[in-house]
């Protein structure tokens, strides 16, 4: 079967810094994929190349073969890649419903209404119901700025859902969420993506976290992958203990 | 909507004259203002609406002389068709810039302008030329004061009509939109939507704005020069702006009419202060309103009416 | 040939003293983010309280030099008062606000400078033209010029230098660096940055000012003087890149040798041509000649 996304010697560098050292990976259908490493191993460098943010110094992307290596971020949303951000990139004076309306309208049309009005009941629906997901629509007129940390990590991801992508990039969506709350919130995330996105890559530090819901792990260390496999052998890979889950974690 | 823009456009019929022409270059300022406040929802304020506001003044001029073309709401629209094709030339160049550099890029190319018309000796230099007087629907105007409520009427019709687009605008799936864009542009383009074409459409819209107030202003001095293009110009616009904030429309209306009463005063009583005056009103405003006066009355609407709160939640946003 | 060097000489007079305005433009706006619209103001106050001195040291009947001297100084004196008064009492208050805000704040200062200027000295052209003759008339390669001219060059090469010197070889200097590069780290490196912000705001003002003295003798005073000083100054630093001290030198001599070669061949192109030069630049390097692009991360 053709992979989803096919990535083959992909390059970046930032000055004398290797955020990405030809990194191959091919992604099907259905798959669920934990990237993980140290912090400056290069995860969200990777999700801002796949995501037109930056443009690798070498190599290429294909989303269902169609190369999307040179591709803005429009672009390639467009074409079926949505991804949810380290820091929740939202509209933080909008209210979280008017957050998705936002999304909703960006769906339908290439041209947006001059005056139809945002909160027309077709939009505000769509929206109350992705919120509504996530349990969230009590707070659905609050602005962001209102709203705590772990609940923008949420509407960031209700975002990312609204195109239905054919992949859904997750840059630490636990992050910042306390230890006892974490398989909550992942069990709430990944309920919620299931209805709109079934291929999956998550960044994720914690590595309960990582084995209960991966079903594949790939290890970056320094712009390289240090392992890609299932769960249990990657976890298990020596090098992967000794530079990435050994130690302090 | 429509009322209040009928009820004010007869009341000047019992207005002195003197606060007639005060009312139409109020009205007149307020359109580019609002064409600033249009803009400045995608976050980007536009130091050069001069630009603008001189290419139609100076359109409707030329065409007038040229053509015999003097009919007042003709005259509105060819300023308004001027400013508005311009701006759809300049849009789309200067759509990625933000911040201070958006800023002084319209600053620049209104600067661009004041130096060519300066040195284009056919269209006066920088004495400018003279216009006739306009007309309306084939009638001339010999009486000054019917000619000063017509060119009144003409301004305020189209302001007020323009303020009821703008109030459709702000509440549409483009103004939220446009707010987003401000707010974040990265993720505007993230969920597939070109912020950069929101940008140049309200930059479009904003130049319309300001070509057809170009017109007014000639009209209302039948005179034009380059004065129109100059950076300060622009500046006593952006000043309008900011005094009203950019939550409402009538706001920006209140600021332009507060700021003409302004001038008139300090002229007349306090020569030379009326700059030190409205420096201080600036400051004073963006130190303890810095939404504007418009949030002297939006906020009061959010609290009363719990169905809008999701409106004016677009518009005032509250602060973290 | 001689026309060539003409508008060489004359674009580098020119160049010499907008350098100097630039320059303050330049390094407020490194270190405190603040486009400062008020910037041709100080450059006025300076030319008028020039203008005062050297009324005043002619009507005492002080000889002509001691006369410029005292002028420099109540100059220098008198703009960091105010500068320092300003940054501490006035925008203070809106640090932390959006850089278009304080965009405006420098406007309204403008809008109140410009009146308080008329307020005091008038409407009407004044002049300090003393100091003009002080260094005569010099031949130079066939041309004549006025000395107090071609004095202006060296000067402002001068205070280029010291300027330049002064940041990167002495302590306080590497300070200001520090913070115009990375506020944040210089702030945990125990950098007192309001002392840093005055500082650097007060000097702004002065340089404006001495331009504003040192070109005062050469100049009528009048209203619009300081819109029309902006005006230059901006397209200079944004040519030259915000916030660069090199890009101003640069910037300026540009801007000089384009207002010089417009003045003899295409009178009254001036403005034209230093605005388009100034839109091409942003255009296709928008952070400047001298400046690289940074992303946002994310
Ligand atoms: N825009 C950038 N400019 C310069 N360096 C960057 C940039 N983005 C990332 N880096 C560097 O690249 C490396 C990888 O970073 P990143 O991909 O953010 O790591 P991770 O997400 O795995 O923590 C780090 O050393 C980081 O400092
Ligand atoms: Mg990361």
């Amino acid at each position: 079967m053709n992979p989803v996304l096919a990535v083959r010697g992909l390059e970046k560098r930032f000055g004398a810094v290797v955020a990405a050292d030809a990194l191959s990976i091919d992604i099907a259908a259905g798959q669920r994929v934990s990237l993980i490493g140290a912090n400056g191993a290069g995860k969200t460098t990777f999700v801002n190349m796949v995501t037109g943010y930056l443009k690798p110094d070498r190599g290429s992307i294909a989303l269902d073969g169609v190369h999307i290596g040179r591709r803005s971020p429009r672009s390639v949303a467009r074409l079926g890649i949505s991804r949810s951000f380290q820091v929740p990139q939202l509209f933080i004076e909008l209210t979280a419903a008017e957050n998705l309306a936002v999304a909703v309208s960006g769906m339908h049309a290439t041209t947006l209404s001059l005056h139809s009005p945002a909160e027309a009941p077709g939009r505000r629906d769509k929206a109350i119901e992705l919120l509504q997901r996530f349990g969230l629509a009590n707070l659905a007129d609050r602005p962001i700025s209102e709203l705590a940390g772990g609940v923008r990590k949420l509407i960031d991801i209700a975002m990312a859902l609204v195109r239905r992508p054919k992949l859904l990039l997750l840059d630490e969506p636990t992050s910042g969420v306390s230890a006892e709350e974490k398989f909550a919130t992942m069990d709430r995330v990944i309920h919620a993506v299931a209805p709109d996105a079934a291929t999956i890559v998550f960044v994720e530090h914690d590595m309960e976290i990582v084995g209960r819901y991966a079903d594949r792990v790939i290890a970056f260390y320094s712009g390289r992958i240090l392992a890609d496999g299932s769960p249990q052998d990657v976890l298990r890979d020596p090098e992967v203990r000794r530079y990435v889950t050994g130690g302090a974690r | 909507m429509v009322f209040p823009v009928i009820a004010v456009t007869l009341f000047g019929r019992v207005l002195p004259t003197w606060t007639l022409s005060l009312a139409t270059i109020a009205a007149s300022n307020g359109l580019v203002a609002l064409g600033i406040v249009v803009l400045a929802r995608t976050g980007n304020v536009s130091f050069g609406q001069g630009l603008f506001f001189a290419a139609g003044g100076y359109g409707v001029a030329l065409i007038a002389n040229n053509w015999g073309i003097t009919d007042a709401a003709a005259q509105m629209l060819i300023g308004a068709a001027c400013g508005g094709l311009l701006g759809l030339v300049i849009g789309p160049l200067i759509a990625r810039y933000s911040g201070i550099f958006f800023g002084m890029l319209t600053l620049a190319l209104s600067m661009v302008f004041y130096g060519a018309l300066v040195k284009t000796t056919v269209l006066g230099g920088s004495d400018g030329f003279n216009v006739v007087r306009p007309s309306l629907f084939a009638i001339s105007f010999v009486d000054p004061r019917e000619a000063d409520f017509m060119l009144y009427a003409v301004s305020v019709v189209t302001t007020g009509l323009a303020g009821i687009a703008a109030t459709i605008l702000f509440r549409s799936e483009f103004g939220l939109a446009s707010l987003a864009v401000r707010e974040n542009n990265l993720r505007v383009e993230y969920l597939g939507i070109s912020a950069n074409r929101i940008i140049t459409i309200n930059f479009v819209i904003a130049a319309v704005f300001a070509g057809a107030s170009g017109a007014f202003a000639l009209m209302a001095q039948r005179h034009i020069d380059p004065q129109f293009a100059y950076w300060t110009t622009s500046g006593e616009f952006v000043f309008i702006a900011v005094l009203a904030g950019y939550q409402s429309v009538s706001a920006v209306f209140v600021a332009s009419l507060a700021l003409e009463l302004v001038r008139s005063f300090s002229n007349l009583y306090l020569p030379n202060t009326w700059q030190l005056v409205l420096g201080v009103f600036l400051l004073a405003v963006i130190l303890f309103l810095p939404r504007g006066i418009g949030s002297l009355w939006i906020r009061q609407r959010r609290k009363s009416a719990g169905v809008s709160a999701e409106t004016s939640a677009v518009e005032e946003g509250a602060p973290s | 040939m001689y026309l060539f060097l003409t508008i060489v000489l004359d674009g580098l007079i020119e160049a010499s003293w907008l350098f100097v305005v630039a320059l303050g433009l330049t390094l407020v706006f490194g270190v405190l983010k603040i486009l400062n619209i008020a910037h041709g103001s100080f450059y006025a106050l300076g030319a008028y309280i020039a203008a005062t001195a050297v009324t005043i040291a002619a009507a005492h009947s002080l000889p002509p030099a001691l006369g410029f001297v005292a002028m420099l100084i109540s100059v220098a004196l008198i703009a960091s008062i105010v500068g320092l008064l300003l940054e501490r009492g006035l925008l203070k208050l809106f640090y932390g606000r959006d850089e278009v805000v304080l965009l405006l704040v420098t406007y309204a200062v403008f809008l109140i400078l410009e009146d308080t200027t008329k307020l005091i000295w008038g409407v009407n052209p004044i002049y300090a033209s003393q100091p003009y003759e002080l260094f005569g008339n010099v031949e130079f390669a066939g041309l004549y010029y006025v000395g107090y001219d071609l004095l202006l060059i060296p000067a402002a090469a001068a205070i280029g230098l010291a300027v330049w010197f002064g940041l990167n070889r002495t302590v306080m200097g590497k300070i200001v660096l520090a913070v115009i590069h990375n506020e944040e780290m210089s702030v945990s490196m125990g950098v007192r940055v309001n002392r840093v912000y005055a500082g650097a705001f007060a000097f702004g003002v002065l340089l404006a000012a001495l331009a504003g003295a040192l070109t005062a003798p050469k100049i009528s005073m009048q209203p619009g003087l300081s819109s029309d000083v902006i005006i230059l100054s901006f397209a200079i630093v944004v040519i030259g890149g915000l916030g660069s001290v090199e890009g101003a030198a640069i910037g300026a001599v540009l801007v000089g040798l384009a207002r010089a070669t417009s003045v003899h061949l295409m009178p009254q192109a001036e403005l034209f041509m230093i605005y388009l030069i100034m839109a091409a630049v942003l255009m296709f390097r928008p952070e400047g000649l001298f400046k690289r692009e940074t992303a946002r991360r994310i």
